[in-house]
């Protein structure tokens, strides 16, 4: 009897397990119907564009460029060709880390946009490496033969790049600058026209506006809720300010607790915890960044190092994050300098770091073709110049950097940054490396003496790419 | 199959094998559908069962033995790593870290908190007038059933370092207490989020006390205090019970927290499931999350048995 009861619960149970395999496996295939089959012709599809971009948010204006010029110009386009398209919008307005998420867990899910931006160029390494992403002329055969990638800079192209194949078309590049506010240093008694040749010359100008009240003097990303801000905007420009580099191409090998980075986190250190010339509460929360926007454009904070975006999508008059509208008179701008003259990588006096994002193909998607028609479409010279006609940045083609009318501060980024920047390197272990040195930054800003965090750092180092890696 | 008990199983069922197998069978089959009938009723249970909970729970231990990650190249070839997960969470200080802080967490929110809090307002609206006894259940509830996105941001509002309400009502200047205060602000947030479910519980359980007996504490003399531990405690000792378990159990899967401080500054209010979610989700590490995420089912499953225990001794009384 017991026995009994016990052999039909256990069917019970295998029946319920096996129809739930059946269910799964129901969910798991993703062969829609409505995919044509190889060489059949479409004559209507749905493709998804998805960028990390909302309109009245973050990246308003790459919304409104994809929502009102995009999408009925290339369903018109098509139309024309007898196409029915229609083209949907999927936006979002996420830190940059929660959107890289959300893209990995699509993907790995075989979902997602047809086209997907707002993918930064150092991710391509680890999708490539997970399957994510496929080089674009694997998902259509066509790519490789684009007008635009001769007006796309080798080095360009190499953002969005691995092992040698294009994964994605790069949307530009970007420089690193120190912002400053031109009328705060005026009432502090420093010159309008101000370029620090060192670090030292950095922190005199912090101790000065320091006299002023309810003034901030100075912004260095620190901490783990920046997220990448804090490695790109921070830690590597120092870095490459002492002469060190955190990966050695030529050696294959990572940078450990070095005396560069001791001295990197020693200038941390000064700057949050000994004189208190930033404010480290900034940098531990959620939205510090957003806050440090909102800070320099109400003229409480004196100096902040960011990238060209601060100016052209942060700080714009009509902005939606940190509307100024006195930006044009009231900012400046000075190059990064080395720790003194000459001491940074390769013998520099000044020093930036560059990166850049992009666009890439969503592998499982229905049609390839359309799917790279609209990406190249995105990526023409009319449209680009559709996009940043009248709001410039350095775009990844050469023929639209051409025509388009440069402001004076996209101008110094392509003259005076340009030169002398330097990149994060490619790798897949990058990220969490980057992670580990925004943790270093934020033990220092809660009150860790530099050596305990770059001890830490060491340690977090060797889990991630192994001892025999580090440099000692 | 409320039957589960041995000490309840045994003695009866043992002579009831052996003398009278079909008055037994009868007894099994109240409903007269047959095993085939029944087992087609219980199937739809048993599949969701599996789907979601069998499932999971096992995909999870197996997960948990790999180097499962989010992107790169464990992503798309997740090796075996055998306990080594496990072997990491054990000696991982910022896991055990984690571990001590939801213990401060549950104490503090829910046993302290919720239970204490929503008692209290029971017991003082108990005789509270009928407009006053609404207007404050109505409140209190609205921290319960609206969106915990929503309290979230009403919480970033009030504790807000630049123009918090928090700061402006006390005149406490540029406080930031996400930042100075950040357990305790998750205390308290939890608290607003959950006393609802202990005053309820409590409010009826006040109700079941006899009225005789408080009447006769009442012409006794005695005051609050010997009324509470001499007539209402022993009385709801059971509701008491059922309360501090099932709140210990929600307060320790809680997640909302997240949503004020996302685990920072640092890690001080990274409790257990923000801890799986950071890395599991913000750092990839899908396999180590996968471990952490089997030993909480495993407290889970403690603190659920102890709580199916004692409800059965409560019954059996």
């Amino acid at each position: 009897m017991k026995t009994r009861s016990m052999r039909s619960r256990a069917g019970g149970f295998a029946v319920g397990l096996s129809t739930a395999a059946l269910v799964l496996a129901a969910c798991g295939s993703d062969d829609d119907s409505d995919a044509p089959a190889d060489g059949e012709e479409v004559t209507e599809a749905t493709l998804t564009i998805a960028e990390n971009a909302i309109r009245g948010g973050k990246n308003a204006e790459v919304a409104e460029w994809v929502e009102d010029w995009v999408i009925p110009e290339f369903e018109e386009m098509k139309a024309e060709d007898g196409v029915d398209v229609t083209v949907e919008f999927d936006g979002s307005g996420a830190d940059d880390e929660d959107y890289k998420t959300s893209l990995a867990l699509d993907l790995q899910t075989g979902e997602g946009a047809d086209v997907i931006g707002g993918f930064d160029g150092i991710w391509t390494g680890e999708f490539a490496q997970a399957d994510y992403i496929q080089p674009l002329n694997e998902i259509y055969s066509g790519a490789d033969d684009w007008e635009g990638w001769d007006q796309v800079p080798e080095a360009v192209q190499q953002n969005m790049s691995f092992e040698g194949d294009r994964y994605g078309i790069p949307v530009g590049t970007d420089g690193r600058v120190i912002y400053y506010n031109t009328e705060l240093f005026a009432e502090a008694g420093l010159p309008e026209d101000w370029q620090p040749t060192s670090w030292e010359e950095i922190l005199d100008a912090a101790r000065q506006l320091q006299e002023l009240d309810g003034v901030t003097p100075i912004q260095i990303n620190a901490g783990t809720p920046m997220g990448e801000a804090t490695t790109m905007q921070g830690f590597l420009p120092l870095l490459a300010g002492t002469g060190a580099e955190i990966y050695d191409e030529d050696a294959s090998l990572w940078m450990g607790a070095s005396p560069e980075m001791q001295q990197v986190l020693d200038f941390y250190n000064t700057i949050y915890v000994e004189e208190e010339l930033g404010d480290p509460l900034l940098q531990q929360e959620a939205a510090g960044r957003d806050n440090s926007f909102l800070m320099f454009s109400e003229h409480e904070l004196g100096m902040l190092i960011e990238g060209d975006y601060l100016w052209r999508s942060v700080i714009t008059p009509d902005s939606d994050i940190a509307p100024m509208e006195d930006r044009d008179e009231v900012v400046g701008w000075a190059k990064i300098p080395a720790v003194e003259p000459g001491a940074g990588v390769g013998g520099q006096d000044f020093v930036s770091m560059s990166g850049g994002g992009g666009q890439v193909l969503n592998p499982n998607t229905d049609y390839p073709e359309l799917a790279w028609e609209l990406l190249s479409f995105m990526n023409s010279k009319e449209a680009l110049l559709e996009r940043y006609g009248d709001d410039p940045r350095i775009t990844s083609r050469a023929d639209v950097n051409e025509e388009l009318d440069l402001d004076e501060m996209i101008r110094y980024i392509t003259d005076e940054v340009l030169p002398i920047t330097f990149y994060r390197p490619g790798l897949e272990e990058y990220p969490e490396v980057s992670i580990a040195l925004q943790e270093s930054t934020e033990a220092v800003v809660t009150g860790t003496s530099p050596a305990d965090a770059a001890e830490q750092y060491q340690s977090s180092l060797e889990g991630i790419v192994g001892d025999e890696n580090i440099a000692n | 199959m409320t039957r589960t008990s041995p000490t309840d199983q045994e003695p009866d069922e043992q002579p009831v094998v052996e003398t009278a197998p079909k008055r037994r069978r009868l007894d099994e089959d109240a409903a007269g559908l047959g095993r085939t009938r029944a087992s087609a009723f219980v199937a739809p249970a048993l599949v969701l069962i599996g789907i979601f909970l069998v499932f999971p729970a096992l995909w999870t231990l197996y997960l948990g033995v790999t180097n499962w990650q989010l992107t790169g190249l464990a992503a798309a070839e997740p090796e075996f790593v055998g306990l080594d997960n496990y072997i990491d969470a054990l000696t991982n200080d910022r896991f055990l870290d984690s571990v001590f802080r939801t213990l401060v967490f549950v104490l503090g929110s829910a046993l302290i908190g919720q239970m204490v809090l929503g008692f209290t307002i029971a017991w003082l609206m108990r005789t509270a007038g009928k407009t006053l006894r609404g207007i404050v259940e109505t409140l209190v509830l609205m921290g319960w059933i609206l969106p915990a996105s929503v309290i979230a941001w009403l919480w970033l509002v009030l504790l807000d370092r630049r123009e918090g309400t928090l700061n402006s009502l006390l005149g406490t200047g540029e406080t930031a207490w996400l930042l100075e205060y950040p357990m305790q602000s998750i205390i308290a947030f939890n608290i607003f989020n959950g006393t609802a479910f202990a005053m309820l519980l409590f409010s009826s359980a006040l109700a079941s006390i006899p009225p005789s007996q408080l009447e006769t504490a009442r012409m006794s003399g005695a005051g609050t205090w010997a009324t509470l531990r001499d007539v209402v405690f022993p009385n709801i000792r059971g509701h008491i019970l059922t309360v501090m378990l099932l709140v210990t159990l929600w307060t320790f899967n809680v997640f909302t927290p997240f949503l004020l401080t996302q685990g920072g500054p640092g890690q001080e209010t990274e409790i257990f499931p923000v801890l799986i979610y950071r890395m599991a989700l913000e750092t990839g590490q899908l396999g180590r999350g996968a471990a952490f995420s089997l030993i909480m089912i495993v407290i889970n499953l403690a603190i659920a048995l102890i709580y199916l225990r004692v409800l059965r001794e409560r019954r059996q009384k």
